[in-house]
């Protein structure tokens, strides 16, 4: 894949959130539950596996994303671990992640204050 | 029988107070607006040297205060009453200024509406013999106001072109029982109006039958009509929720196209300052009275004037409740002379 | 008395001003396509160079990436981007960690547990809270279908 189909499908997820937002009543925090459910529901179909593959981290790096890391490491951790992995997995596939934010977020609080928008 | 009612919702004073002198801060974005040279006092930082934004919006009301006293040449201990609100919570803003400036508080929540409701009963209490003088105080703050009911400060958000930027600024007006005007002559206070607006980024249009509501029982109450006022001016419908309100009261019978403005609209130039539907809050009509109004009275650039501040009545509890948003608009009129 | 409402919200909806859908799509577009060529480039360039799995590289770029958001939300340039960008600094994983590092940020004053600590997934909460619920009913239903 080349960065061309990594910008493009990246940009596209973008846009539908822009129009979502823009179009209809739903917020930004309704329209990011929304996607990364959907990423969850897509993964589990199948559809958002090629999509992957095709784009990297245009299909990786939007919220979308996130729902696929959830999904794929529940399947995973279901195969592995049976019932329990349904659990397991998911959380343990993006625990990077959900720690590094937890982090991150705490570490900026102590360095940094917020400013008032010009 | 009350002698001084008119009507369903309207005052009459038979001594009508004078304000005496106001005080108006206002924050850094305010003081590179088109009122700029009118505000007492242009914060460099909307910190005010403090380290909350919470604290800096109290500071604000104390030091409105302050000016406003100056300018009478009084001290705090000649004030009655202190007439005050602000949007924050349990009105922190309003209650630590008063406990340092230790006057009797009467603490009001109006929303955006408090400058008004705060001249409004306090000019009753003027023109009842219950006080010598009396001040009414308001404020908001644009920081204290996202993070209280919308969004921390550095979260990449887009706003909506129908939300209106909250208007960092405190004003207060002294109003005596002796003084030279300009004079507070009628209340009209508001009943709380709502037309089923649940869009919370919509404020103006949320308000506007509010203040519809109030200027057209005004005018029924007292037998006035648009023309007598040099100058009809409501709190911060915005510029959505002005357009709107001209509309509904053209309908009424009001034609107010050529004597018609908001302090929403006022405050700030939205094309150079991006605040989309004009500036808010409590502050908004505190300090466009206190610093433009009131010198436009004093200088008898205009002779008469009908104040609307107006509020929107909602909190995040009943907005997430899917509650719509019911408003409320008081009205003052005031006039530079009295016979 | 639904008739007023109703009329009323007809009134509303002529004053509204509509948003420049191709303007704020174009931007999303661009910032979101961006910032989606950084993480790939972040990916291979973590890939090739310390000899990492395709899995490994992908859960570091993600830290990468949040790493960027949260320093450009401690920066406060982060909201500057949003405001032009709209979706496309949302919609990413960076847009995650702004969510999350902003409100830190924000609620400071009121102490480093009551502030900081108890209201940090304030925003972010909801895409935690139905993210895992789904995996968890997708694990669940891919088991019994499985089975």
């Amino acid at each position: 894949m080349t960065y061309v189909y990594t910008f493009v499908v990246g940009g596209t997820i973008c846009v539908i959130g822009q129009l979502l937002m823009d179009g209809t009543k739903l917020t930004p925090a309704h329209v990011l539950v929304l996607f990364v459910t959907s990423g969850v529901v897509l993964t589990a179909l199948g559809i958002y596996e090629p999509l992957v593959e095709f784009a990297g981290a245009g299909a990786t790096i939007p919220l979308p994303g996130f729902g696929y890391s959830l999904a794929k490491g529940a399947i995973n951790g279901v195969k592995d671990k049976g019932l329990i992995g349904a659990f397991l997995g998911g959380v343990e596939a993006t625990s990077g992640g959900i720690a590094a934010a937890v982090v991150f977020g705490y570490l900026m609080a102590l360095l940094f204050s917020s400013k008032t928008k010009p | 029988m009350s002698k001084k009612r008119l009507g369903n919702q309207t005052v009459r004073f038979v001594n009508p107070p004078s304000i005496i002198s106001t005080g108006s801060i206002v924050g850094p974005k305010e003081g590179m607006g088109p009122l700029k040279d009118y505000f007492d006092l242009i914060l460099d930082d909307d910190s005010f040297e403090l380290d909350s934004w919470e604290k800096a919006e109290s500071k604000m009301i104390k030091e409105a205060v302050k000016i406003s006293l100056g300018k009478a040449s009084l001290e705090a201990s000649d004030i009655s009453y202190m007439f005050g609100g602000d949007l924050l919570n349990q009105l922190i803003s309003t209650t630590f200024a008063a406990r340092d400036l230790n006057i009797p508080l009467f603490g009001l929540f109006g929303a955006c509406s408090t400058m008004t409701e705060a001249l409004s009963l306090g000019a009753m209490s003027i023109d009842g013999d219950f006080a010598d003088y009396v001040i009414a105080t308001t404020s908001s703050h644009f920081s204290t106001a996202e993070r209280q009911f919308r969004f921390p400060l550095e979260l990449g958000n887009q706003r909506k072109l129908t939300a209106q930027w909250t208007v960092t600024g405190a004003g207060a007006a002294i109003l005596s029982s002796t003084g030279g005007g300009p004079y507070i002559t009628h209340i009209t206070t508001g009943k709380v109006v709502d037309f089923g607006i649940s869009d919370v980024n919509n404020m103006g249009a949320a308000m506007a039958p509010a203040a519809v509501d109030t200027i057209k029982t005004h005018f029924l109450d007292t037998g006035l009509s648009p023309k007598d006022y040099d100058l009809i001016v409501t709190g911060d419908l915005g510029i959505i929720g002005s357009e709107i309100a001209l509309e509904m009261l053209v309908k009424e019978g009001f034609n107010m196209h050529k004597n018609y403005t908001d302090c929403g609209v006022e405050i700030f130039d939205h094309k150079i300052q991006d605040t989309h539907a004009g500036g808010s809050g409590p502050g908004c009509s505190a300090v466009v009275f206190t610093g433009y109004l009131y010198k436009l009275l004093l200088e008898k650039k205009i002779k008469s004037l009908l104040l609307v501040s107006t509020g929107a009545l909602l909190s995040t509890t009943s907005a997430q409740q899917g509650e719509s948003i019911p408003a409320i608009a008081h009205a003052v009129s005031i006039t530079s002379e009295y016979n | 008395m639904s008739n007023k409402k109703e009329s009323y919200r007809r009134l509303v909806e002529s004053k509204n001003p509509r948003p420049n859908y191709f303007k704020n799509s174009l931007w999303a577009f661009f910032v979101g396509g961006i910032i989606c060529i950084l993480g790939q480039f972040i990916h291979e360039t973590i890939e090739s160079r310390f000899d990492l799995s395709h899995l490994d590289a992908t859960n570091v770029t993600i830290l990468v990436m949040i790493f960027i958001g949260s320093l450009l939300t401690g920066l406060g340039i982060y909201d500057n981007i949003g405001k032009r960008a709209g979706a496309g600094s949302i919609i990413p994983i960076t847009g995650f960690a702004n969510s999350i590092v902003a409100p830190a940020m924000e609620f400071k004053k009121e102490g480093y547990v009551f502030g900081v600590a108890s209201r940090m997934f304030i925003l972010a909460g909801p895409v935690l809270v139905y993210g895992i619920t789904s995996s968890v009913l997708v694990g669940i239903i891919y088991y019994f279908i499985n089975k």
